[in-house]
């Protein structure tokens, strides 16, 4: 086999490992958006914030410690203790899941019925309240996060390729892992929606609020299961972006690499967001291979963007998204 | 109007009625200025069909949305069960045995017809949220359980055909249809059907006024109404609120209602001389 072949090759499984990544975040946007109709602009920064409590629970961080030091000129950081991540990890579930209840305690009930604009605009709010949250709890220095995931060349790939091919292909062993993490997570979730009586209910709630009421299913706890949901699946890309480059707040601007997977796959479509993910990762992998001689490096920073665009020009709903009709 | 005993009777066709199940007292209903409602008491007895009818405009389907906790009056009491009713979401009126169809059909478009009338039987499932998830045993028994039962209510409605048909591709009349096996899988004391019939054709009218009648002869589901072809009423109720500009005008039997001199004027309009 040629040598460029077998590059490409390479390419081309590097870009499914960082394509998945970005379906991890872009799953996220579908979940609200199929049941609300909101477009979360938060969701980014969710990943961070929950990057963020993961560490500091770890780590034994006292939250709020400069605020609290300031005020009561005390000089507390540190609880002293370290949790192991099998405790941490749940922890920040729950932590999740009360944001879940906060957000659609103060915002969502009053925004009740209002233009999908108007809910846009609240999550850009609570994007930055976040973001400012995040910093103020657990300080805004660039963070290690370490919850045993392995990371590295897998050697593995490297053997059993080198004795294929007679060259071994470099793959990071976390980029691995976060495709099972992926896999799991996709089907336990499709699972959930087509199989469970919450499943159901929200599935209701996401096609029509009155007759989602008139059975007798609560808007308020399926909003608050929704954005719970979110918030898990913000915690596991957190996870697995902050393993990989650091809990800093360049974390919360995935989420725009997170907008062509959404164009791609469809804003409504959970196997969508994984399949645009992958395309995405791919493509702009094998562009930067094949063009980089003809018009110099670094594409990978617009090639998903100029995808989207073309998507957009061509097929405006996406691969698996739902087909926009206008009865006239 | 006559006076019906307490405890129930039965009408000259032999039909049962039971005793007032749901009474509603002085309801008043505003909209900032406008009140849509004013001032109405009436009653729904176990058993029986209720109509509400009434020009365009005049409440109706504000009526059926007071019942069904949509909307909260300003003014007046619900009494359910003998029990003063307390404000509460729609939401959790649907649990305590009041269904609904809605005007402009609100059916899950996106979902087959099975799943759609499944959501019905939502509020009758007990398994809780981990064991849904994790699809344990009496979860999984129980959604055959369900799933039974909903198949009785296709069958009764002749909707057989359509079972995995999602609902955005059928025809309006099979529409309201797969409404009515939703709101009856739900197995409700009080359904409330409004305009179960139009915009529907002879034939369709037709069949829909069997089901009513089957369903409450068979279920003996207590049924409340709000249709406009005047014939399909006087024949399906047993009696009528006549509702005009908010008000209640006429209540009683078909025939009482019929020769009522106000409900006349409000249909026919008055001479003005």
């Amino acid at each position: 086999m040629s040598d460029n072949l077998l590059f490409a090759m390479e390419a081309a499984l590097n870009g499914v490992t960082v394509g998945i990544m970005y379906s991890l975040v872009a799953l996220g946007f579908v979940l609200i958006f199929k049941a609300s109709g909101i477009f979360n602009f938060a969701q980014g920064v969710m990943a961070l914030f929950a990057a963020l409590t993961l560490v500091g629970l770890q780590n034994g961080q006292i939250p709020f410690a400069p605020i609290i030091n300031a005020a009561f000129g005390t000089s507390i950081h540190n609880f002293g203790w370290n949790l192991p991540s099998l405790v941490a990890i749940p922890l920040t579930v729950l932590v999740m899941i009360g944001m879940a209840w906060a957000i659609e305690r103060v915002v969502l009930k009053h925004l009740v019925n209002q233009e999908p604009i108007i809910l846009f605009m609240a999550t850009i709010g609570l994007a930055f309240f976040l973001e400012g949250l995040g910093d103020i709890m657990w300080g805004a220095e660039v963070k290690r996060l370490d919850v045993g995931i392995p990371q590295g060349m897998s050697s593995w790939v490297d053997e059993t390729t080198y004795n294929l091919f007679g060259y071994g292909f470099f793959i990071d062993t976390l980029s691995l892992y976060a495709l099972g993490i992926a896999a799991v997570l996709v089907t336990g979730l499709v699972l959930f929606s087509q199989y469970t009586k919450q499943g159901r209910a929200l599935r209701a709630v996401a096609d029509d609020h009155q007759a989602a009421l008139s059975v007798g299913i609560s808007l308020r706890f399926i909003w608050v299961l929704t954005w719970s949901i979110a918030g898990i699946v913000a915690l596991v890309a957190g996870i697995m972006w902050g393993s990989k480059s650091g809990v800093q707040f360049s974390l919360s601007l995935i989420a725009l690499k997170a907008l062509p997977v959404l164009i791609l796959g469809g804003f409504t479509s959970i196997p969508g967001a994984i399949v645009g993910g992958l395309l995405i990762g791919v493509g702009e992998k094998l562009f930067d291979f094949f063009m980089q001689p003809v018009i110099g490096g670094a594409t990978e920073n617009w090639f998903a963007y100029m995808l989207a665009l073309v998507f957009l020009l061509f097929r405006p709903q996406g691969l698996f998204g739902e087909r926009i009709i206008e009865r006239v | 109007m006559l006076d019906q005993p307490a405890e129930g009777y039965v009408t000259a066709d032999g039909r049962q009625i039971g005793p007032v199940v749901l009474e509603l007292k002085n309801i008043t209903l505003r909209f900032g200025g406008v009140e849509a409602i004013k001032n109405i008491s009436f009653d729904i007895r176990e058993g029986e069909i209720r109509a509400i009818i009434g020009p365009n405009g005049a409440g109706k389907s504000s009526m059926m949305n007071v019942i069904s906790g949509f909307y909260v009056p300003q003014e007046g009491e619900i009494l359910y069960k003998g029990y003063k009713r307390r404000k509460m979401p729609p939401y959790q009126v649907a649990r305590t045995g009041i269904a609904r169809t809605f005007q402009n059909i609100a059916l899950f478009e996106g979902m087959s017809v099975l799943d759609n009338i499944m959501t019905g039987r939502m509020n009758l499932m007990k398994s809780g949220f981990l064991k849904q998830a994790l699809w344990w045993g009496p979860a999984s028994r129980e959604e055959d359980e369900h799933r039974e039962k909903v198949e009785k209510v296709i069958d009764f409605l002749e909707i057989q055909h359509i079972r995995k048909t999602p609902v955005a591709r059928l025809p309006y009349g099979l529409k309201k249809r797969v409404e009515l096996a939703r709101a009856l899988a739900a197995e409700p004391q009080i359904l409330l059907l409004d305009e179960p019939m139009a915009g529907m054709n002879v034939e369709e009218k037709e069949d829909m006024s069997r089901f009513i009648l089957d369903v409450n002869d068979e279920f003996g589901t207590t049924i409340v109404l709000i249709e406009h072809d005047m014939g399909v009423v006087m024949d399906l109720s047993d009696r009528v609120v006549v509702m005009d500009y908010g008000k209640k005008i006429g209540d009683g039997t078909p025939d009482e209602v019929r020769n009522n001199q106000d409900v006349i004027d409000a249909y026919l309009g008055v001479a003005h001389e």
